[in-house]
């Protein structure tokens, strides 16, 4: 995942990509499965992504601290 | 790191830069407080800001880091060693900041500074940009620092883990009955804001089916897309706001013109629900919208203000800051502007930001000076923008805006005159014009800070995009940015307030702790909403105006939990051997406590009726067994609503006060006992191990950490 290759501006859309990616944690499934897969083997059994968002929001309901926002 | 460098001394070129930018920020400062009856541009307020921060931030920060905390880049943050690939993962450091910073600002820092400028720019922008730099940021840092040893322990935690269970309790007290209070005024400014305005409430109320059909998509159409669901959402919330518009023209609008009474039922039940509604249906799709409408309107907002660079018409310093008889709070600049304006200058809010979230995430050590401390001066320039904007209005304009109704009046004759009597002008016909030109039946007494804020902002961008014509889109623009998160925060402040009363009550019912238990869900998401529900009715019923009235108590909360965070930070700093720097975190912390104290002492024992609580209550009450009936009431049953009203918040100051004295005697017993006994002194501290990450501290790599990326190679947390 090194930084793209190609013309400025387009590196430039590609870092804008990744930096709302990230941000909005759209990333999180793909980060958890390259976790997944890098501490189990390429094999290991990994959730759907429907089922993954889905535990994901479960877990805030469990404990609204997480990613509580201030004033 | 080179050895000039490391013997803290600095080259010739950095000698240079660094005067150039101290002289920037002095010529600013000199700039806004010797201009005496002349306009002065908003350039010098942005200036003075700037290069105060970027001397805090370069030499301050840098002392805490290396000095204090002694941040060690060989040691593993929790995210590094726990990577369970959800919630603990190392972070970009740029991510990281774009996340803690959208975490931590809100609507705070955008009101504080507006009611805070009915005693001139000045001493707002004074505390602000000092506060920050020595106690706000400061806060922030070392919570990070200290949470994120302990693998992401909140305040409360490490309230009772390291200052003891005493005050540990009543920091935990603390935080809920805060909480509380922050819900209530946070609802009473979007009262104050949608009251009586048909475009802002109708495109308001679109929100709700917007972030459902949001939250639909998420789940069960395309799960996890939240990029290209934003954009959706963004879209129609921009339409939302158009069409507001026309129905504010047509002949709906009576539907949605609706009275502070009827609003306030609505967000209550609309708070209810939300909050025990499941978080994908409306809290997560907000949070989404919320965000990118947050970050892109402050990203407009200063662009704006750097484009356009208005000049500021309020005074430097008004009479009200040494008489401490404003209309907008009553109380003298000391201590009541260190207690209205709170995000922006020193937060105590943040703590439970900083512990937390952010921890679990931060990819190095060293990092926590970029995220904790930079991202506090990214807010306090958003406290200075609201600044600027309250400042750029006309002075009359202001007051007729920001007194309470029992002051102005209903009609712009009496506004008029009553703006006169405050020693300002304004002609009945400028200020309809002013309300016309935004398309709001009336600007008369819409308090709170959102309105006036709304007003300043659409001055300022219809400058750079539409001209006047598009004056009346930007003010609700401002109206729904503001208006969106904070029922985000009313829904979201209600699940946490829930959360800890669950907590609580589960020492009582073992079934309460649990979550999924519905009648213990239910009953206490009823007893969080109907406790802040009753304030906020309170607030917007109260003859003596309901922001004058509960915007202090707000802001001594705010304070006081920042006196809870910075007791915990000292208590850990002389705990951890670290005596001799305890001062960093003490000085603002003894600061801290003579303000927020002497306000609540003011509050409860002023003889001033318009201060204290207890006086005036027994002025209302003698006159009421008088049977008289004295302004700004006009009923015997106003006069007695006054009477309940000043009781029931003089309580809670004294209750708010006595609970920070608990955890402030607790804190200094414990690090006396330390000071005295070093080897008595147990932390929780979770031990050193070896970090394998090599990432920069700052956000652009220095030389030589360039050269220790290159050398440990590609590798996909590194880009």
């Amino acid at each position: 995942m090194s930084p793209a290759r190609g013309s400025g501006l387009l590196r430039a859309g590609r870092w804008a990509r990744w930096y709302v990616r990230e941000l909005t944690d759209e990333s999180a499934y793909d980060r958890y499965v390259a976790h997944v897969r890098r501490h189990e083997g390429p094999e290991a059994p990994v959730p759907s992504r429907r089922e993954f968002e889905r535990r994901r929001t479960d877990a805030r309901e469990a404990d609204p601290r997480e990613g509580f926002r201030c004033c | 790191m080179s050895n000039a460098r490391q013997a803290g001394r600095l080259s010739p070129r950095s000698i240079v830069i660094w005067t150039a930018v101290a002289l920037i920020g002095a010529v600013g400062w000199s700039m806004l407080a010797l201009a005496r009856g002349e306009e002065v541009s908003a350039a010098w307020m942005v200036a003075a800001a700037l290069g105060s921060y970027a001397i805090g931030y370069r030499f301050y920060s840098r002392f805490i880091a290396t000095r204090v905390l002694r941040v060690d880049k060989s040691r593993a943050t929790p995210a590094e060693r726990l990577n369970n690939g959800i919630d603990y993962h190392p972070t970009d450091r740029r991510v990281l900041l774009g996340h803690h910073f959208a975490a931590i600002a809100g609507a705070g820092p955008l009101v504080g500074p507006v009611l805070a400028a009915q005693m001139g720019y000045l001493p707002g922008t004074i505390w602000i940009v000092v506060g920050v730099i020595f106690a706000g940021a400061v806060q922030d840092m070392v919570t990070l620092f200290f949470s994120m040893r302990r693998d992401g322990k909140s305040l409360g935690q490490m309230a009772r883990e390291e200052i003891g269970p005493v005050g540990g309790a009543a920091a935990l007290l603390a935080v809920f009955a805060i909480m509380i209070i922050l819900l209530a005024v946070l609802a009473l400014v979007v009262v104050n804001a949608l009251a009586e305005s048909p475009w802002g409430t109708f495109s308001i109320g679109m929100t709700i089916p917007i972030a459902l059909f949001m939250g639909f998509y998420l789940r069960v159409l395309r799960p996890g897309k939240v990029s290209e669901v934003s954009l959706i959402g963004i879209v129609l919330l921009l339409f939302a706001l158009v069409a507001g518009r026309w129905v504010a023209e047509s002949s709906w609008a009576e539907t949605f013109t609706l009275e502070p009474g009827t609003l306030v039922i609505w967000i209550l039940a609309y708070s209810f629900i939300a909050s025990i509604l499941p978080v994908w249906m409306l809290l997560a799709p907000r949070d989404y919208l919320s965000t990118f409408m947050k970050i892109g309107t402050i990203g407009l907002l200063a662009v704006g203000v750097v484009v356009t660079l208005p000049t500021l018409k309020m005074e430097g310093i008004t009479d009200f800051a040494g008489g401490g008889d404003g209309p907008v709070f009553a109380g003298s600049l000391f201590p009541f502007v260190f207690i209205t304006i709170a995000c922006g200058a020193l937060s105590g809010f943040h703590a439970l930001i900083s512990s937390g979230t952010t921890p679990k995430m931060i990819q190095k050590e060293t990092q926590v000076r970029m995220i904790g401390y930079g991202s506090m001066l990214m807010e306090s320039f958003v406290a200075i923008m609201a600044m600027v904007a309250a400042s750029i209005i006309d002075p009359g304009l202001y007051f007729a805006m920001n007194a309470p109704a029992g002051v102005i009046g209903d009609n712009v004759q009496a506004a008029s005159e009553a703006v006169k009597n405050l020693g300002y002008s304004i002609t009945p016909e400028q200020l309809a014009a002013a309300a016309k030109a935004v398309e709001e039946g009336s600007l008369l007494s819409r308090t709170g800070g959102a309105p006036t804020l709304a007003i300043g902002v659409s001055e300022i961008f219809s400058k750079v995009v539409g001209g006047a014509g598009m004056k009346a889109f930007w003010y609700h623009f401002a109206i729904m940015f503001e208006a969106l998160f904070i029922l985000t925060a009313l829904d979201a402040g209600t699940r946490v307030g829930r959360f800890m009363l669950q907590d609580m009550l589960g020492n009582l019912y073992k079934p309460f702790r649990r979550v999924s238990w519905w009648p213990g869900l239910l009953v206490s998401s009823a007893v969080v909403v109907a406790l802040w529900g009753y304030f906020l009715w309170v607030g917007v019923h109260e003859p003596l105006g309901g922001i004058n009235q509960l915007f202090p108590l707000f802001g001594i909360a705010n304070q006081l939990l920042a006196a809870v965070a910075l007791a915990v930070c000292t208590t850990l700093l002389v705990k951890s051997g670290r005596l001799k720097w305890a001062w960093v975190t003490a000085v603002p912390l003894v600061w801290d406590a003579v303000v927020t104290l002497t306000a609540s002492w003011q509050k409860v024992f002023s003889t001033d009726p318009k201060v204290g609580f207890f006086q005036q209550r027994s002025v209302y009450q003698d006159a009421i067994n008088d049977g008289k009936v004295i302004p700004p009431a006009k009923t015997m049953d106003d006069m007695n609503t006054v009477v309940t009203n000043s009781t029931v918040d003089g309580v809670l100051a004294a209750l708010f006060a006595v609970l920070v004295v608990v955890v402030l005697l607790d804190a200094a017993r414990t690090c006396v006992r330390a000071i005295r006994n070093p080897q008595s002194a147990k932390l929780n501290e979770v031990p050193h191990e070896e970090s394998q990450i090599v990432a920069p501290a700052g956000l652009i790599p220095t030389k030589e950490e360039k050269a220790e990326l290159a050398a440990a190679g590609p590798s996909e947390d590194s880009r």
